[in-house]
């Protein structure tokens, strides 16, 4: 780790201005950042302590939403009853990653903003255009069985390793963020981006911007709905493929479905073409199948990580079964039914 | 952050040659108020085993991976290989040697004897500073709920069954 200058400001104003400037990196609960600067990945050479500021409450909305703060753990925000009763899909997908230690310290806005796990971005010994920009890709050509199969580049091949995020974009959430230009209001969707031609870019906050909440809109998603997550063990790994399903239905009719993937690009995966294509239909495996297929569309195995096609065209259909039936993935009892 | 992938060696040098920042940092650790002077990039695990010498508190992995530095914080557990000392101000912490004394055992520690819930030993703090946050938090009902939930630990000797059966017995008996 290399010397910096902190900051702890204690109000969002004071907090936005510390952060302006080159190489400084906001830090919350630390869990991905402090790991990234032992490893010399991340050099901030100022970091600005934002845990003070009060952003850690959970608030319902006029319109029935709920506003996660963006500086709520994990952990609380998975077993706060509002969540674990109107959005149940968020609650699971949290409690699926990383480890009760971890969730206690780690925030919301936090986890929208973790780096990679590609062992090439971790490692300064080998090149990566995500770290250094023009050095070239380790993982294209190596070993990368981790890595993405939809919506990468010539550049970057690396995956967002969010559970969270994956039900996030599922539930159309919005992200607030300010900055030295203000404050805005980010879709779920365009928060992250795919790694193009400029793979440093993980998502689009512009230089200075802070998350301050995640706004979850007011949605009939908590009887129909799962978080299914595969992975080389069943704790404390990452997802090689995971499937975030949000239904309603009307009769026997799918009337509102979305459908996003994790583990498998470098933001999490939703196509709405692949949720329009079953909308109005009874559930069933040949619906599945036609949503899966249109999710997968395209997908490009490296040679490690080909697997995942296939692995990911069962999950989905998997998890849409799931969800039709209203028997969501338990993330206890890790058997797959 | 995003676009700081890059660091110029001018700005590299600039920050080797600063003057080292010392900043003051009140904590109250296993009952004891410390008043502490620390480098901003000093984590709480380092603080603990090398300046404090509360060594209970293991370095395993130091990347978050493996538990063995779990402390509880305000009665919450989490890494301290993660946690930089100096945002803590003011915050009370709970290491092993906080938790019992030889002779005055806490009833974890006494359960994990019973169980044989170690073999080499070097998890053990970490793994009863993780079950005591465990059963702080209040979310485990079963053996299903404790094995995950105490999945943040791991045993290279394996003794995790067993650990699974301490872990129960306390809680059972507090329940």
């Amino acid at each position: 780790m290399i010397r910096f200058d902190y900051a702890r400001p204690g109000d969002v104003a004071e907090a936005v201005c510390d952060g302006a400037g080159d190489h400084v990196a906001y830090l919350a609960g630390g869990t991905n950042l402090i790991d990234l600067m032992k490893e010399n990945v991340a050099r901030p050479l100022e970091v600005v302590d934002i845990n003070r500021l009060p952003l850690a409450q959970i608030t319902d909305r006029d319109d029935g939403g709920l506003r996660l703060g963006a500086l709520t753990t994990n952990a609380d925000t998975a077993y706060d009853e509002r969540v674990q009763a109107r959005y149940p899909l968020l609650a699971s997908a949290i409690l699926a990653g990383a480890s009760p230690q971890l969730r206690n310290a780690a925030t919301n806005g936090g986890n929208l903003n973790q780096r990679t796990r590609c062992y090439y971005f971790y490692d300064v010994d080998t090149p990566c255009n995500k770290r250094v920009p023009g050095q070239g890709c380790g993982a294209i050509g190596g070993v990368n069985r981790i890595h993405a199969i939809l919506g990468a580049s010539d550049q970057c091949i690396a995956t967002h390793p969010s559970d969270m995020c994956v039900a996030l974009a599922a539930l159309d959430a919005q992200v607030h963020v300010t900055g030295p230009e203000g404050d805005r209001t980010i879709a779920f969707a365009d928060y992250h981006r795919l790694p193009g031609d400029e793979p440093w870019r993980d998502n689009t906050l512009k230089r200075g911007e802070l998350v301050t909440a995640i706004d979850l809109p007011a949605e009939e998603f908590s009887t129909h709905y799962t978080y299914l997550k595969l992975r080389d063990r069943l704790s404390y790994a990452f997802a090689l493929v995971s499937v975030a399903v949000a239904m309603r239905l009307e009769g026997d009719r799918i009337a509102d479905v979305r459908i996003a993937l994790g583990g498998v690009a470098h933001k999490p995966w939703r196509r709405t073409e692949a949720e329009e294509a079953i909308k109005n239909e009874r559930p069933s495996d040949t619906a599945f199948d036609t949503a899966a297929r249109a999710l997968l569309a395209g997908a490009v195995g490296q040679g490690d990580n080909s697997f995942k096609i296939g692995l990911a065209h069962k999950a989905i259909v998997r998890a849409l079964n799931q969800a039709a039936a209203g028997t969501p993935q338990s993330q206890t009892d890790k058997r797959i039914r | 952050m995003n676009d700081a992938v890059t660091i110029d060696r001018a700005a590299a040098a600039a920050a080797a040659a600063k003057p080292i920042a010392i900043l003051p940092l009140t904590l109250t650790i296993n009952g004891e108020a410390r008043e502490l002077k620390v480098e901003p990039w000093t984590t709480l695990l380092d603080l603990l085993r090398d300046k404090l010498d509360l060594t209970g508190t293991k370095k395993g992995c130091d990347h978050g991976q493996c538990g063995a530095c779990t402390v509880l914080i305000d009665g919450r557990r989490i890494n301290s290989c993660l946690k930089l000392a100096v945002t803590l101000d003011g915050v009370e912490i709970t290491t092993i040697e906080g938790m019992g004394q030889p002779g005055e055992l806490h009833p974890l520690q006494t359960a994990f004897i019973e169980h044989d819930a170690f073999q080499c030993g070097y998890c053990t703090p970490g793994q009863i500073c993780s079950a005591q946050g465990l059963i702080n938090e209040g979310h485990a009902k079963n053996r299903q709920d404790v094995r995950e939930q105490m999945s943040g630990n791991l045993c290279r000797c394996g003794a995790y069954t067993n650990i699974a059966d301490a872990v129960l017995n306390v809680m059972e008996k507090q329940a």
